[in-house]
């Protein structure tokens, strides 16, 4: 019988060529694995009925000499990519009953692949939050401690990958909602540039951050679902092109560290050691190591926390109980929204969808709103220049490790701060990847690698090295 | 922040709020906003610094043709549709 824990895309994709196993019986193993681990874990909502069948259909087009590069693979993926005919709820009550009438563009690239997509993980709800705690079904835990986060939004797929019981999962990242839970769960983790893969049936939170990405193992999984996904889209006209970032630099190896940055306040020792060990380790593999700086970057996580709720009170707009989803009656047509809106979205959401409303009322708009886009292009122009001395800057995931259930749960900026290394990737557009970079008793702990826009070569070839794939 | 601005942005945004929520959250946007205040701090001397040249943000359009068939997708738009009435959504009257 395969065994996930030992198995990468491509080792799969070989052992399913040479017959070693089938599609059916791979899926198998991840459907027990589930069904053994999940009620500890919870990383899923649903695991789709249809899978077994899915992988038959990969094993007939095995028989008939198909190759696709996923083909007869299971993949998770996250509550709020639509893939027709399943219900898609992102973590949220509001949407309650809805099925998707389409499959989102990167769920037709994944069945284009010859993917098997086995279920759909949890999430915080609409991407809101970094521990996954915030889902109207349920925390997903660490499958490394369970009393502990797995981090999110994209918890679910994060767990579900760490517990073996996928090889990879899909994600979303508006804030580090990949990158942070990769970290928590000793995963890789991957947000490419802005507008890389299209979000097609991808439901919408902070359309100028938001970005699909994959988690899995290793770089190199991670490099295959990129390729997979990317890609123009008549459907998305923010994806861009090969041509829009030129590669105009050869990598050189040289990373940046941005110290003041990372001796942020908040920053645990643990983190800080495993950080400079980790600068050493790319010291010895011949990397060119030298400090910057990046002065804008403090403003980074502020100017997050006012763009970030004013996109989302505006998108969150189209639930209304009218069109698809959960509906309250109320005692009259307007009451209905309030009755709908007021039940259906949780306590965060509610916060975020006001807090929102706030920073682009009139009078505090260009006190908040029109700052925080001023500061949006500081950072992006100091990132841009940066990039022309370095191929990458280094700095830790996350400020901590995973933090117990309900340990941050007391006021909102206490959780909010935890997202201080990854946020600058969403409001600049870069890619960023978080790699595993050794433990901390049991629990895993993560480096991230930010590149210029469209430069996705480099962090997959430093991060290759870094972990000797 | 008080309890009774929370209120009126709530109805604003259409979210129906409780009064113990709305006091709550009048504290938690105070340490919110203090905080994200932090960005009232930056000093944009140089004007040139935020040119959007390098943003490569641009408008995408493509001409308006090619619609689809009328009433291909009505039955499955509709379906999702918490109240329907024959080919519409059914909502409560307005005036």
């Amino acid at each position: 019988m395969p065994d996930i824990s030992k198995l990468s895309i491509k080792s799969a994709r070989a052992a399913l060529h040479k017959r070693a196993f089938s599609a059916r019986e791979l899926t198998r193993v991840s459907l027990d694995a589930i069904e053994e681990q999940d009620n500890g874990v919870h990383a899923f909502l649903e695991v789709f009925d249809d899978a077994l069948a899915q992988a038959d259909e990969a094993d007939r087009k095995i028989a008939g000499g198909v190759d696709l590069p996923l083909l007869g693979i299971s993949v998770a993926i996250k509550d709020n990519m639509l893939m027709k005919g399943k219900r898609a709820t992102a973590g949220s009550k509001i949407l309650e009953g809805f099925v998707a009438p389409y499959d989102s563009t990167a769920v037709k690239k994944l069945k284009e692949a010859g993917a098997v997509i086995i279920g759909r993980t949890n999430m915080d709800e609409f991407a809101m939050g970094s521990s996954t705690e915030n889902s109207a079904y349920g925390v997903t835990k660490n499958p490394h401690d369970l009393a502990r986060v797995a981090g999110g939004t994209s918890g679910g797929s994060a767990a579900a990958v760490a517990a073996d019981m996928v090889i990879v999962a899909v994600g979303s990242d508006t804030g580090g909602s990949i990158r942070q839970p990769a970290a928590f769960c000793g995963v890789v983790g991957l947000k490419p540039t802005y507008g890389r893969i299209s979000r097609s049936g991808l439901i919408a939170y902070v359309s100028s951050f938001d970005q699909i990405g994959p988690l899995a193992k290793t770089v190199s999984d991670a490099e295959t679902i990129y390729r997979t996904l990317k890609g123009q889209d008549s459907m998305d006209s923010t994806v861009i092109s090969e041509h829009t970032y030129p590669i105009n630099k050869k990598f050189s190896k040289t990373i940046g560290i941005p110290r003041e940055f990372v001796e942020s306040e908040g920053v645990g020792d643990t983190i800080k050691k495993n950080f400079l060990e980790s600068i050493d380790k790319f010291k010895s593999l011949g990397y060119d190591v030298v400090d910057i700086e990046l002065p804008s970057l403090k403003y980074a996580l502020a100017t997050y926390y006012i763009i970030m709720p004013a996109e989302a009170s505006s998108n969150l707009a189209r639930f209304d109980g009218v069109k698809y989803g959960f509906h309250k009656d109320g005692k009259d047509g307007i009451d209905d929204y309030f009755q709908t809106r007021g039940t259906g979205f949780g306590k965060e959401v509610r916060r975020r969808i006001i807090l929102g409303t706030y920073v682009l009322s009139s009078g505090y708009y260009d006190e908040y709103y029109g700052k925080a886009v001023e500061a949006r292009q500081l950072i992006t122009n100091e990132l841009k220049s940066i990039f022309e001395k370095v191929d990458l800057f280094l700095t830790p995931t996350t400020p901590n490790p995973a933090w117990k259930i309900g340990e941050k749960s007391q006021t909102p900026l206490e959780m909010y701060l935890e997202d201080i290394f990854t946020v600058h990737a969403n409001i600049s557009g870069c890619p960023a990847i978080s790699i595993p970079s050794g433990m901390t008793g049991n629990l895993p702990l993560g480096i991230e690698l930010t590149a210029g826009l469209g430069r996705e070569d480099n962090l997959f070839a430093a991060s290759k090295e870094f972990l000797g794939e | 922040m008080d309890k009774e601005k929370v209120l009126n942005l709530a109805k604003l945004a259409r979210v129906e709020l409780r009064d113990e929520e709305a006091e709550s959250l009048s504290h938690e946007f105070d340490a919110i906003l203090d905080y994200v205040g932090e960005v009232k701090r930056i000093a944009i001397t140089d004007n040139q610094q935020l040119t959007t040249d390098n943003f490569s943000i641009r408008n995408v359009m493509r001409e308006d043709t090619k619609p689809h068939k009328s009433g291909l997708f009505t039955n499955k738009i509709l379906a999702q549709s918490p109240a329907r009435e024959g080919d519409y959504i059914k909502v409560k009257k307005i005036l």
